[in-house]
């Protein structure tokens, strides 16, 4: 059996272009939640003075991300900002000194055993970077490692656009390496398969001739279909197992990690220095030189931007990640997540919506759908508010990839759609267990 | 600088549209089109001309009265128009082709909920209303000399099988019929475009086509002449694929295919009249609610979680 996909446009225009650091912007905003959880609690407050890697936000419960700042200066606010997903969080803003010194507490982690290194990837603040932000140590924490089976690294990098894990791969090889063996160690697998889609030639030669040095590790030649990199496709690509309907990767006997996520876990173990700055591709029909640039957390993307020749024309849409499944931000003040992987700038006819049109029940929608979903049935049970048959219809497995309104002749927002049924759905699960509980007392 | 634009992912989409689907059905058409002219004169091209108008005309009509918004540029009215001409012999008064388009686009099309949501063909419905309400200038095959022939198939039917004309003929369409179905090798070239473009898929053609080869063989009722006969290759192309009508699925497409090869073969072999895949394709059509929840692709939930 074969996932089904979607062939996209490539545009990996800045696959050849080494990531090049950007000066140091005049104030960084930095978000307390920039993971999947709960918010991170400020430790700080207004006038503080804090240096490079030092902690500013401690992690709260027990899916959350601590948060450090990424430069040294003062901060001068305090201020509620509207990420994504409409849920205003505090982020600190820092103004920079033009001394920039490393915290005292930036020392390399002791890692003996899985615990202290499950402890040490908490603490480093590492988020899912390939753009899912869900913090990294609750994802290596398996309970029960005999049922672990293989480590996947990520190294699809299937959105149009995005070269950055590219260049981690050829830039950060030694570092993927060593992360490689942390993992073998402490998960006490030695089974790892890196899954490259066979558009990145350098990427796959370079992880091939590293692989030969490390035991057990095989690279996995994928077909550049997208969302080769979605997890459920992965997984399915790489071991041949399919994820159970709300399970975890680990209910398949994998671990799934990013391979920039990995790399990074590496440099905070060796370094000490926790996750404070991005490797980001800056690209789209409004740039006027796409580019790889090295930012510090928080940095604003308009200064991103500036560093990259600035717009050729006037931008209209500007994404956090890749046009796929990128978020449209409201403005250029805001700042560089941990998880920002890509800065997508589009000109006014490039983020021209599509008109949509009426169905014509043409079925691409489905016959495109890696979870095999019928969205065009989804649309209809949602607008008839028929909770049962979404329940029946799956729409709790969308992952949202978009193949479905990629390929809509009608342009029909079918993944909006989708998210909305995913609501309604939960909505009615948790309403029919409060009953069911009332029932039961 | 001005507001950017919020909207929900995907940012991109890919280029073909509903027009672009509806225009490449119109360029497939366009060869068995030019061969009708050929072969049955300058009046098919009339009798298309009207019942494009009539469509269209219809279509826009309506959504106006209604206050609809118009979707007369989807090319979709101007589609069904051209098969539902294919659909009719070419002798036809006009008045009674106009008739046959204002079912299709208003009653069959547009009283269902316009493009997408009609449940049987518009065209093939039209079709059958006309052959019940005209059935003698509906069975009527008239040549531009003025000469008329018996169907293929009517001949089969009545066993006179030494008038039936030759394989050649029957491939370049030199024979009665309706005026778009008759010339095999431009339906055929229609059909591969399609194909081609992904507009179809090869499921319901192959299905449809095999079923009515295979039951001609096993009923050793003229397997070659029952192939190129009637509306077959146009039914199993440009009728039996469209999306609204039938299911989405591969194992849908497959059962809908053989569903109408059975319903064709039946009526041809055992019923009174001589051609059935018009009838096929419409009571296909209404078990294809039916056979698309049958046939539902399961969604990839895996096993237990652990």
């Amino acid at each position: 059996m074969r996932l089904k996909g979607i062939r996209v446009p490539h545009k990996k225009n800045t696959a050849d272009k080494a990531p090049v650091k950007m000066p140091l912007p005049k104030w960084v905003k930095i978000p307390m939640s920039m993971h999947i959880g709960k918010p991170a609690v400020p430790l700080v407050k207004i006038g503080d003075r804090v240096k490079t890697g030092q902690l500013i936000g401690k992690a709260e419960g027990f899916i959350s991300a601590p948060v450090h700042s990424s430069v040294t200066g003062v901060v001068k606010k305090i201020e509620q900002l509207t990420v994504y997903g409409g849920a205003k969080t505090d982020a600190v803003v820092i103004e920079t000194d033009e001394n920039q010194e490393i915290c005292e507490s930036v020392t390399p982690p002791a890692v003996s055993d899985f615990d202290s290194f499950i402890q040490a990837v908490k603490e480093s603040g590492i988020v899912g970077l390939g753009g899912a932000g869900f913090p990294t140590f609750v994802k290596l924490s398996v309970k029960d490692l005999s049922k672990l089976d293989a480590i996947v690294i990520n190294s699809a990098e299937c959105e149009p656009y995005i070269t950055s894990d590219t260049r981690t791969m050829l830039d950060r090889t030694d570092s993927i390496a060593r992360g490689i063996r942390l993992l073998q160690k402490y998960l006490q697998t030695e089974r790892v398969i890196i899954g490259i889609e066979n558009n990145k030639k350098k990427c796959i030669d370079k992880m091939q001739e590293m692989s030969q040095s490390i035991k057990g590790v095989e690279v996995k030649i994928l077909p550049s279909v997208y969302p080769q990199g979605g997890e459920k496709v992965l997984v399915y690509n790489t071991v041949g197992k399919i994820i159970p309907k709300g399970g975890l990767p680990i209910d398949a006997g994998v671990v799934v990690i990013n391979c920039t996520t990995l790399a990074s876990i590496a440099d905070y173990i060796k370094t000490g220095m926790p996750l404070i700055e991005k490797c980001i591709t800056v690209d789209g029909s409004a740039v006027k030189n796409p580019c790889n640039v090295i930012a510090p957390i928080g940095a604003p993307i308009e200064d991103i931007f500036e560093f990259c020749g600035g717009f050729k024309s006037e931008p209209k849409k500007i994404l956090y990640g890749g046009p796929m499944m990128g978020i449209s931000v409201p403005s250029l003040e805001v700042p560089v997540l941990k998880m920002t992987n890509a800065l997508i700038a589009m000109d006014e006819q490039e983020a021209k919506p599509p008109k949509t049109t009426q169905c014509i029940n043409c079925g691409r929608c489905l016959s495109h759908c890696p979870l095999r979903l019928d969205p065009r049935a989804i649309a209809k049970a949602y607008k008839l508010d028929l909770p049962k048959e979404l329940e029946a219809l799956c729409v709790d497995l969308c992952m949202e990839c978009g193949c479905c309104s990629y390929v809509c002749p009608a342009k029909r927002p079918l993944v909006q759609t989708n998210k909305l049924a995913k609501d309604k759905l939960k909505k009615y699960r948790a309403e029919n267990n409060s009953k069911d509980g009332e029932a039961k007392k | 600088m001005n507001k950017l634009i919020s909207t929900v992912s995907p940012h991109i989409n890919q280029n073909t549209t509903t027009q672009r689907i509806m225009l490449d059905v119109l360029i497939a058409l366009l060869p068995a089109g030019v061969a009708s002219v050929i072969i049955f004169g300058f009046r098919a091209l009339l009798v298309i001309g009207v019942c494009v108008a009539v469509c269209v005309f219809g279509e826009w009509a309506f959504e106006k009265i209604c206050k609809k918004e118009n979707t007369v540029s989807d090319l979709s009215a101007v589609v069904t128009g051209v098969l539902l001409a294919f659909n009719l012999p070419v002798s036809i008064p006009l008045w009674q082709a106009a008739f046959g388009s204002i079912v299709a686009i208003v009653v069959v099309k547009q009283l269902f909920g316009g493009i997408g949501q009609n449940f049987a063909n518009p065209a093939i419905t039209a079709r059958i209303v006309l052959m019940t309400a005209f059935s003698g200038t509906m069975t009527s095959w008239v040549f531009p000399d003025g000469t008329s022939s018996a169907t293929p198939l009517a001949l089969i039917s009545k066993g006179e099988l030494t008038s039936l004309p030759s394989y050649t003929d029957m491939l370049l369409g030199l024979r009665g019929g309706c005026l778009g179905e008759t010339c095999i090798l431009a339906l055929l070239l229609g059909g591969i475009y399609l194909l081609a473009r992904k507009v179809i898929t090869w499921h319901t053609p192959v299905a449809f086509i095999g079923t009515v080869l295979v039951m001609s063989l096993i009923f050793d009722k003229e397997p070659l002449y029952q192939l190129m006969s009637g509306g077959l290759v146009l039914g199993a192309f440009f009728m039996a694929t469209d999306y609204a009508t039938t299911p989405a699925t591969k194992w849908g497409k497959i059962i809908f295919g053989v569903g109408c090869g059975l319903i064709t073969v039946l009526i041809r072999f055992w019923g009174t009249f001589p051609e059935g895949v018009s009838f096929s394709i419409l009571l296909m059509n209404i078990l294809t609610p039916y056979i698309s929840r049958l046939t539902r692709q399961k969604p990839l939930v895996g096993g237990e979680r652990k």
